[in-house]
């Protein structure tokens, strides 16, 4: 055990820590955890006051063991007592507490925000220092509730520490990001702006983070900030390494404040004012000129300061896009880069030109360096600069070098790391599809893509390639050729299998000529292939067996014998089972013309964004693929695709004809066009919609409340569902505190991107419920995967509205939109209340006061089922009275609604009228406005 | 902004962590987990980003523990790297060759020192003399606790 080194020793902490490295264990750990728990708790129990180092010194003991992974539910209010001991060791260790363990519990929010405003109007800057960390750290509403107007005051005031105005800002920051609503401006945003030109380079480096945040969210209100930037950025760009004094950092000039001078102007465009520009474009130049010169020092600090400089420069370059001389120049620097003995260098370079690659004016530069690329791609020892190098090969890739990047591609697919096989794959095929001038390269492209990976290849893709090759006639029969060789390798991947069974289904007739791949060859090809494959394939290929028999009527007696036997006709899997026999049905009764119509090649597909394409954005989740680059791929898709466009009656005629049915349909919810007179009642269309965006769930930005009422009587169910997304509730409340889980599931394939999920308070709400969202929701929600959110409630005083939720996510690019309204209403913070009959009329009689008493007569719209009714009235949170009235019709019911601030008691008397169908209903209170809320929940 | 610092042994053992945005208890140890699998992976003289979920990843070994930092998209690697570099300095001078036993035994320092340096996820102040000095000046009013604080000189 080491000696404590400085400042005021714990012993008996150390000694703790010491016996806890000591333990052999994790049961011996746990052991002695729990017996200093034991231990602390007695003390903290005990009679004796505590002073305040012991307390200290067991605060800091709850904290190690919270940090080791413990949970800890004691000690906070000892904690909060050290904030406002005025020692400072003792207020330091209760405030990192606190930072440590934040906690929803709002009573103790209250004391601390209590002591965090004593800490801020001490005028003692250390206190005020760590007053302002702890509310960065905890950052909570609450805090932002109580602090946002004052913090923009410590800020911008004339006598404020610089120590303080740094941790100001910061937190000010911290406030903005959580709780943007409540930070306002307004009248400081030029004070604020000018700390830019603050004399201490801490407070503009501390400063320029907050004023960077401001001007993304209101670039006009803080557009000034241009110029102050750009000649702070001159100032320190000129200025020799020592004149900083300690904000140069191995002799570079101020490197985080340069940075983020860079980075503020990223937000804007190129400045207007041609003195500014000029100013900045001779500090862009000068940042460029600097890299070119020998190191002041060897040592990698000084590289990495200089290096990062350079990089923010560049993006800024890359940013505006307007100076191809600057354009040209970061490129050759990327280019030196690229070759660099670091690492990490390397890495960089090739992240930054992926963006290098986009501009006109860089993009044939950057082509230059392809060797470099590829070379890089094969070589590197990292895989993550491997990844890195083939996201540039992408980029780089035109009409010009499409035929080399992709066989490089393809050739290190073969060693590629599993990790990135996935994504490789998906940009292979949409390069294959986009630069293809010749369609015999692209089949060959994508089948060698199958054959090296097939297992990383997804259903889009070989979805696309059957799309393409239905729609383009002059290139049917080279496929066809091709797959057939293909399948004829003793292993191939169920994939080819796939698109094999599909084109060959189609159009096996063009290559039936030759009598290496007569109709029965064929057929025997596939069929060999059968018993490997899984259920979905199997059906694939049922169907395109089916599709030979009215292509050549010479395989019908063999395939109906296969279709007849046990093995399929009796087979266990209902789907496989059904199209046997179907199939075999139709092939007997038939005639040769109903056949020919029924089993009609499969007419061209709509024109459509290629889904491969939205997988690749999806996966690298949104902005990562450009607009442009979409757009692109829209227009070349449509060249390569023949431009056929026959809209929605295509869907319809594709169903009619019910060529190949295939049970992926009903994995994609497109189960909704029945074949007219087909012979597979499942057959959705197999390829028809596959492509589809998301068609059922138009964004709506209306509110959808149809879950809502259903939710009044009960606490638990789904609130909500589509054919994309379920969103289930769990809820539990007591007394005026509610827990609500709420689930999301994504039910389709693919993963949604940019996922989030907001809770706001309509009106006037906010200052009836609380609610906290414990629990964030991961921006992607993976395929067929359900994510859970936490949201604690608290009701403060009685309400009416409830509070919305809102939705959005992307789904194949477009995005999705949805609000819903949370079911929160008056009637869960209901207590039951039992009362005896002569206890509720008195009580009833009580309540009789105009402004205590309501009522409302409406009509039932359902039948008044007495076990359903009590059902109903029970889910309301009320205890139902028996025998309380005295005519056994009514119902009884009576409750404490509680609120923070009240409790609100409630008699609540039905008398149902069956014959007319009416419920008159009388309802007394302790509480006024409470009856409207209440009644609009009835 | 940064959203979180890790400090582990190679033995995978947590050492510091510190979160700059509020992150649940379960979503942590997550979190955790797969940080220090990840870059305890990670061969010699890779190089030091990686790419997780949507964030960057900045790690570096400086003896025995590993630090390792959370970046968003716009955030720059390399001064990332430096903030690290300063960290490790701002500690050595504080504890005097720093080891990892002290940041075991002083955990409770090693977080008042990186609090001096960053805060809520941002870099405060980027001067090692400045925050030297105010590390000292809260040393000096812990050994000095009667001290009257309207005198305390702090940044002079």
């Amino acid at each position: 055990m080491p000696a404590v080194s400085k400042g005021d020793g714990m012993r008996g902490l150390a000694v703790f820590i010491s016996d806890i490295r000591n333990c052999k264990s994790k049961e011996a750990e746990i052991k002695r955890i729990n017996k200093e728990l034991a231990n602390i708790r007695s003390k903290f129990k005990g009679d004796k006051a505590l002073d305040g180092y012991s307390k200290k010194k067991y605060v800091c003991k709850l904290l190690f063991i919270f940090l080791l992974g413990h949970d800890i539910d004691f000690g906070h209010m000892e904690a909060v007592n050290l904030l406002s001991s005025n020692k400072y060791t003792e207020k330091q260790i209760g405030y990192l507490f606190i930072s440590v363990l934040v906690n929803s519990n709002s009573e103790l929010i209250r004391l601390i925000n209590n002591a965090i405003k004593n800490d801020l109007s001490s005028r003692n800057p250390t206190f005020m220092c760590l007053a302002l960390h702890c509310i960065a750290n905890v950052g909570s509403r609450e805090m932002a509730e109580a602090f946002a107007s004052e913090i923009p005051r410590i800020l911008v005031a004339g006598d404020t520490m610089d120590s303080v105005k740094q941790s100001a800002a910061l937190c000010l920051l911290r406030l903005y990001k959580t709780s943007p609503d409540l930070v306002l401006m307004g009248e400081w945003t030029s004070r604020v702006v000018h700390l830019l030109n603050d004399q201490h380079m801490g407070v503009v480096t501390a400063a320029i983070s907050l004023i960077t945040c401001l001007s993304q969210k209101n670039p006009d209100e803080f557009k000034t900030c241009v110029s102050l930037a750009v000649s702070r950025l001159s100032r320190i760009v000129s200025s020799a390494s020592t004149d900083l004094q300690d904000y140069t950092y191995y002799f570079v000039p101020a490197p985080w404040l340069s940075c983020k001078l860079l980075r503020l102007l990223q937000c804007y465009p190129p400045p207007e004012d041609g003195a500014v520009k000029g100013r900045l474009v001779e500090c862009l130049e000068t940042i460029l000129n600097k890299a070119q010169e020998p190191p002041k020092s060897k040592k990698v600090q000084h590289s990495n300061a200089k290096n990062a400089i350079l990089f923010e420069a560049i993006s800024l370059i890359i940013h505006y896009d307007s100076e191809p001389n600057l354009l040209v120049r970061a490129c050759n620097q990327l280019g030196q880069f690229l070759q660099h003995r670091e690492t990490n260098l390397r890495y960089l370079a090739l992240e930054s030109m992926c963006t290098l690659a986009s501009s006109e004016f860089s993009h044939e530069a950057v082509k230059t360096h392809i060797e470099t690329v590829i070379n890089a791609l094969k070589t590197e020892r990292d895989v993550s600069v491997r990844q890195r190098a083939a996201d540039l090969l992408y980029a780089m890739c035109d009409r010009s070098n499409a035929k080399q990047i992709v066989a490089e591609m393809l050739s290190y697919l073969e060693t590629a790391d599993y990790s990135i096989r996935e994504e490789m794959v998906l940009k292979v095929a949409i390069l294959a599809e986009k630069y293809a001038v010749d369609y015999s390269w692209y089949v060959d492209t994508i089948l060698n893509l199958i054959r090296i990976a097939g297992d990383y290849v997804s259903e889009e893709v070989w979805y696309r390639v059957i799309q393409i090759v239905i729609n383009r006639d002059d290139v049917q029969g080279y496929a066809a050729k091709t797959v057939f060789e293909a399948l004829q390798a003793p292993a191939c991947h169920e994939n080819m299998v796939k698109v094999g069974g599909y084109i060959l289904g189609e159009f096996g007739n063009l290559i039936a000529g030759d009598p290496r791949s007569s109709p029965l060859v064929q057929f025997n090809l596939l069929h060999s292939k059968f018993h490997l494959c899984s259920v979905p394939t199997r059906a694939l290929l049922l169907s395109a067996y089916i599709k030979f028999i009215n292509l050549f009527p010479e395989t019908k007696s063999t395939i109906q014998e296969v279709l007849r036997s046990d093995s399929q006709i009796r087979n266990s899997d209902v789907e496989l089972q059904q199209r046997a026999v179907e199939y075999l049905k139709l092939s007997s009764i038939a005639s040769t013309d109903v056949l020919a119509t029924v089993l009609e090649e499969m007419p061209p597909f709509p024109e459509r964004e290629s889904s491969i394409l939205a997988k690749l954005k999806k996966k690298k989740g949104p902005g990562a693929v450009s607009v442009s680059e979409l757009e692109e791929g829209k227009r070349e898709g449509g060249e390569l695709n023949g431009g056929s466009d026959r809209g929605a009656d295509t869907a319809a005629m594709a169903a009619s004809n019910a060529s190949t049915p295939s049970p992926q349909a009903d994995l994609l919810g497109l189960r909704s066009t029945a074949p007219v007179g087909s012979a597979a009642p499942s057959a959705g269309s197999l390829l028809v919609d596959v492509f589809s965006e998301a068609g059922p769930a138009t964004p709506s930005a209306a509110v959808n409340d149809d879950g809502f009422l259903r939710f009044v009587c009960k606490n638990n169910g789904v609130l909500f569902e589509n054919q994309l997304l379920q969103i289930g509730i769990k809820s539990e409340y007591r007394q005026n505190l509610g827990r609500m889980y709420l689930f999301y599931g994504n039910k389709t394939s693919v993963q949604f991107a940019s996922f989030t999920t907001t809770v706001s308070c309509p009106g006037d709400l906010q200052s009836h419920i609380l609610y906290m969202q414990e629990h964030f929701v991961e921006p992607l929600v993976e395929g067929g995967a359900q994510v859970q959110q936490v949201l604690n409630i608290e009701c403060l005083t009685d309400f009416c509205d409830a509070p919305l939720l809102n939705i959005k996510f992307r789904y194949g690019g477009a995005l999705q939109n949805l609000t819903l309204k949370l079911p929160v209403t008056i009637n869960k913070f209901f207590q039951p209340t039992e009362m005896a009959s002569h206890d509720f009329f008195q009580r009833w009689k009580q309540l009789s006061q105009p402004q205590q008493e309501a009522q409302k007569i409406f009509k039932a719209n359902h039948s008044m089922d007495t076990e359903v009714l009590k059902a109903k009235l029970l889910g309301l949170g009320t205890a139902l009275l028996d025998n309380v009235d005295p005519n056994p019709e009514n119902y009884v019911c009576a409750g404490v609604i509680q609120t923070k601030n009240q409790q609100v008691g409630c008699l609540l008397r039905l008398e149902p009228n069956a014959q007319a169908q009416v419920l008159s209903h009388t309802h007394t209170h302790t509480h006024t406005h409470t009856h409207t809320n209440l009644y609009s929940c009835l | 902004m940064m959203r979180f610092l890790l400090l582990f042994s190679r033995q995978g053992r947590l050492r510091l962590q510190k979160w700059f945005t509020p992150t649940p208890e379960r979503e942590k140890k997550k979190i955790i987990r797969d940080m220090t699998t990840m870059v305890l992976a990670r061969k010699p003289r890779s190089c030091n980003f990686l790419h997780w979920r949507d964030l960057k990843i900045v790690y570096k070994r400086y003896a025995s523990l590993y630090f390792c930092l959370a970046l968003e998209d716009q955030d720059n690697e390399l001064l990332a790297l430096e903030i690290l570099h300063r960290y490790v300095e701002l500690l050595d001078k504080y504890f005097g060759n720093v080891c990892e036993l002290d940041i075991i035994f002083n955990f409770e320092k090693a977080y008042f020192i990186l609090d001096e340096f960053l805060m809520g996820g941002e870099i405060q102040e980027t001067s090692k003399q400045i925050v030297n000095r105010s590390i000292e000046a809260s040393d000096m009013l812990q050994e000095d606790d009667n001290s009257d604080w309207y005198e305390v000189e702090l940044f002079g």
